[in-house]
C-alpha cells in the first residue's frame, strides 16, 4: 500500500556502479537527493554525469549498488521483482527521450497501455486514455499512428501516456532532446500544466537550459553525485537559464 | 495486453509474414511427405485391404508381406479346413505373370486366382461387369488404372491417346489367352503392376508349371471366434502362419519400413522440413522481438511482469503457428486432392494432422522461447539509453 508523504523521493548516499573490476565504471558516487510532493524538480548537467542511471534508480528500474531510495515510503531496492513491477505500474509514469510510442497502435491504444497493464477493461481503457489525449490537445489524432505523427506530437501522446493512470511520480529523460526549441518550449509548458498536482513530484533530466526556467528546483549533477541544487522560487527568472 | 501482442506482431507485416512463410514451409513438407509416406507404406498392403472377407490370412511361415509368396501344397487348405473355430477356408493363388499387349510389349502383373466356388477373395468395387463373370471361359477381371495405363492399348491414329483395355478384349497372360469380362477398382500396388483376378483353377494354368500354387489359405472365422484365437489354433494345428488381416498388414507394412529406405529418406525429408521451418521461423521471431526490444522494455519499465510478456509472445507464437499450420496443412490437402488420379502415393489420417500440429507446437515454442529468454533477462532501464 502507497503511503502518503510530504516527500515523494528520498535518495539517501545512492551509489551505482557499472561492471567489475578495472573496467568499472562509477555512475553515482553517494546521491542525496530530496524530491517533494507537487513539485517539478529537474536534473541537469553534463552528458555522462549520472542522470539517466538516477531516474532509473528512481523509478525502480536500476538497481543501486549503494544506498537507498524511498519512493513515497517504499524501498523499491528492497522489493520482490513482481511488486516492485507492480509498483511501477501503477504510481509511476514514464516519458522517454526516444518516445517509445508501439508502431502498430494508434495514439489512443498507445496511452491505453498502463491502463492495459493495470488489468483496465480495454473499452474503459480506451475511454480514459481519449481524455487524456484531449489534455495533452492531441484528441483528433487519437486514431493516428506514431508514423503519422509529428515528433511533438509523438511526445503529446507520451505524456499522455505517463498521465492517464494518474501516478504520483512522474520521470522524463530529456523530454525536449529530440524536439526543435519551439516545439521543446511548448511540451515543457503542457508538461508543467498538465502534470503538476497535488501529491504528484515530477522528475525531468535534462541539458536543455532553454527549459530550466520551468523547473521548482534545479538539481545539479557533475561526476556522478549533486553538486548543487537551486530554488527556483528564491532565483530570478532571468537566471535560471544558467548551464 | 492480448491485442496489444496481436497489434505489435501483426503491425510489423514483413516479419509477421516471414514467419507465417516458416511455419507454413515447416507444416507443408512435414505433412506432405507424411501423407506420401504413409500413402506409400498403405500401397505395400492394398491388396491385404482389398481381400476384405477373411479374418485370417495363412501362408507359409517363412512369408515376409504380401508379395512374398512362398507356396503351400494344395493338401494344407484341407488341414486348415479341418481346424475347430473355421467357418470356411478358401486357396487364394497371388502371382506376378507376364501379359503380352496388343503392341507386342510385356507388362507384368499381379495376378489373383480366387477359389472357384465362392470367388472369396474377388475386387471391392466393379466399375463395369460382375465378379460372376469370371466363372466364364478364360475370363479375367483388371483394374481400371491398368485398362487405360499399362495394359491399353496402342492408339487408333499415330500420336493418339492409347486405346484404353475394355470388357470383351483379349490379352494374352503368359502365352494363355485371356479375355477381360469386368474392369474393377482396387487400390493402387506398391510397384503399381496391373491388377489381374481370376479364378484359382485358372491362375495355376496360367502360372509356369512348380510343385507347389497355392500362396495363401484365407479362412473365415465361425461366429463368436476371435480371430486371434483361430491364427493360433491353426498355427499349432497346421504348423503354418496364420495371421488377422490387420496382423499381416503391419508385418508387411514393418518389412517395407525395416528392409527398405523408404523411412530414412522420408523420415530426412521431414526433419529437413522441421529444421528449415525452426530455423526460418525462429531466426525470423527473435529479430522481432530484438526489433521491439526497446517496446518490450517500455512496457517492463511501465509495470507489465515477466508474466504478462511471456503471454504476449506465447500468444504472438500461437496466433502464428495457427496460420502457418493452417496454410500448410490446407496446401497439402489441396496438393493430394488434385493428385488423387495420379501416380501419387498420398493419404492424409488424422494422425498426419496430429503429429504436423506438434512439430509446429514444437517449432513455435522453440521459436518463442528464445524470445522470451530475450525478453525476461531484459533490464527496462534500457528504455532510458537514447
Amino acid at each position: 500500500m502507497i503511503q502518503h508523504t510530504e516527500t515523494a523521493v528520498v535518495c539517501r548516499g545512492v551509489k551505482k556502479v557499472y561492471g567489475e573490476g578495472a573496467s568499472s565504471v562509477q555512475a553515482l558516487r553517494g546521491v542525496d537527493l530530496e524530491v517533494r510532493s507537487g513539485e517539478l524538480l529537474m536534473l541537469v548537467g553534463p552528458s555522462g554525469c549520472g542522470k539517466t542511471t538516477l531516474i532509473s534508480v528512481i523509478a525502480g528500474i536500476l538497481d543501486p549498488t549503494g544506498g537507498e531510495c524511498i519512493v513515497f515510503g517504499e524501498n523499491l531496492a528492497a522489493m520482490p521483482q513482481s511488486r516492485r513491477t507492480a509498483f511501477r505500474g501503477k504510481s509511476i509514469g514514464f516519458v522517454f527521450q526516444a518516445y517509445n510510442l508501439l508502431p502498430a497502435l494508434s495514439a489512443a491504444e498507445n496511452v491505453a497501455v498502463p491502463l492495459l497493464i493495470l488489468g483496465q477493461r480495454r473499452a474503459q481503457a480506451l475511454q480514459r486514455a481519449q481524455a487524456a489525449l484531449e489534455k495533452v490537445g492531441m484528441g483528433d489524432r487519437s486514431h493516428s499512428r506514431p508514423s503519422q505523427l509529428s515528433g511533438g506530437q509523438q511526445q503529446r501522446v507520451a505524456i499522455a501516456r505517463a498521465l492517464v493512470h494518474d501516478p504520483r511520480l512522474v520521470v522524463c529523460d530529456e523530454p525536449t532532446s529530440a524536439l526543435d526549441a519551439d516545439t521543446g518550449q511548448r511540451v515543457m509548458s503542457l508538461l508543467r500544466e498538465v502534470a503538476i498536482a497535488p501529491g504528484r513530484a515530477l522528475v525531468i533530466v535534462t541539458h536543455d537550459s532553454r527549459t530550466f526556467h520551468f523547473a521548482d528546483r534545479i538539481a545539479r549533477m557533475d561526476d556522478g553525485h549533486i553538486e548543487s541544487i537551486t530554488d527556483n522560487a528564491a532565483e530570478p527568472a532571468s537566471a535560471r537559464h544558467a548551464p | 495486453m492480448n491485442f496489444v501482442a496481436l497489434k505489435m506482431l501483426i503491425g510489423d507485416r514483413a516479419k509477421y509474414i516471414g514467419i507465417i512463410v516458416g511455419i507454413t514451409f515447416a507444416s507443408l513438407l512435414i505433412t506432405q511427405q507424411l501423407a506420401i509416406f504413409t500413402g506409400i507404406m498403405t500401397r505395400t498392403f492394398g491388396a491385404i485391404t482389398d481381400l476384405g472377407q477373411p479374418d485370417v490370412w495363412v501362408m507359409d511361415p517363412k512369408v515376409q508381406f504380401i508379395d512374398d509368396v512362398k507356396p503351400l501344397q494344395d493338401t494344407e487348405l484341407y488341414r486348415v479346413r479341418g481346424v475347430e473355430g473355421v467357418d470356411w477356408a478358401v486357396p487364394l493363388y497371388k502371382g506376378l505373370l507376364k501379359a503380352r499387349l496388343s503392341n507386342g510389349n510385356f507388362q507384368t502383373c499381379n495376378v489373383f486366382g480366387l477359389d472357384d466356388a465362392t470367388l472369396i477373395g474377388g475386387p471391392p468395387e466393379m466399375v463395369e461387369g460382375r465378379v460372376e463373370d469370371l466363372r466364364r471361359a478364360d475370363s479375367v477381371i483388371v483394374d481400371e488404372y491398368a485398362a487405360v495405363g499399362k495394359l491399353a492399348g496402342p492408339p487408333r491414329e499415330p500420336g493418339g491417346k492409347p486405346e484404353p483395355l475394355r470388357v470383351g478384349a483379349t490379352i494374352e497372360l503368359n502365352d494363355h489367352r485371356a479375355i477381360v469380362v469386368g474392369i474393377c477398382r482396387v487400390q493402387r500396388t506398391f510397384q503399381s503392376q496391373p491388377v489381374v483376378y481370376t479364378t484359382y483353377s485358372r491362375a495355376t494354368t496360367f502360372a509356369p508349371r512348380e510343385r507347389k500354387l497355392l500362396s495363401f489359405v484365407l479362412v473365415g472365422a465361425k461366429a463368436g471366434v476371435e480371430p486371434e484365437e483361430l491364427c493360433a489354433r491353426i498355427q499349432a494345428a497346421t504348423g503354418l502362419a496364420a495371421q488377422t488381416r490387420e496382423g499381416f498388414k503391419w508385418t508387411t507394412a514393418m518389412y517395407f519400413l525395416k528392409y527398405t529406405g523408404i523411412p530414412i529418406n522420408f523420415g530426412i525429408a521431414v526433419l529437413l522440413g522441421f529444421l528449415v521451418g525452426t530455423a526460418i521461423a525462429g531466426q525470423t521471431f527473435y529479430n522481432f522481438t530484438l526489433d521491439n526490444l526497446k517496446q518490450f522494455g517500455a512496457l517492463k519499465a511501465m509495470g507489465a511482469g515477466n508474466a504478462t510478456l511471456l503471454r504476449m509472445i506465447l500468444l504472438q507464437a500461437l496466433l502464428v503457428g495457427m496460420i502457418g499450420y493452417g496454410l500448410g496443412v490446407g496446401v497439402a490437402a489441396t496438393f493430394g486432392i488434385l493428385s488423387r488420379n495420379s501416380e501419387l502415393a498420398f493419404r492424409l489420417p488424422w494422425q498426419i494432422l496430429a503429429v504436423t500440429a506438434t512439430a509446429v507446437t514444437v517449432i513455435c515454442m522453440l521459436s518463442a522461447l528464445i524470445s522470451i529468454r530475450k525478453v525476461i533477462t531484459l533490464e527496462p532501464a534500457i528504455v532510458f539509453k537514447g
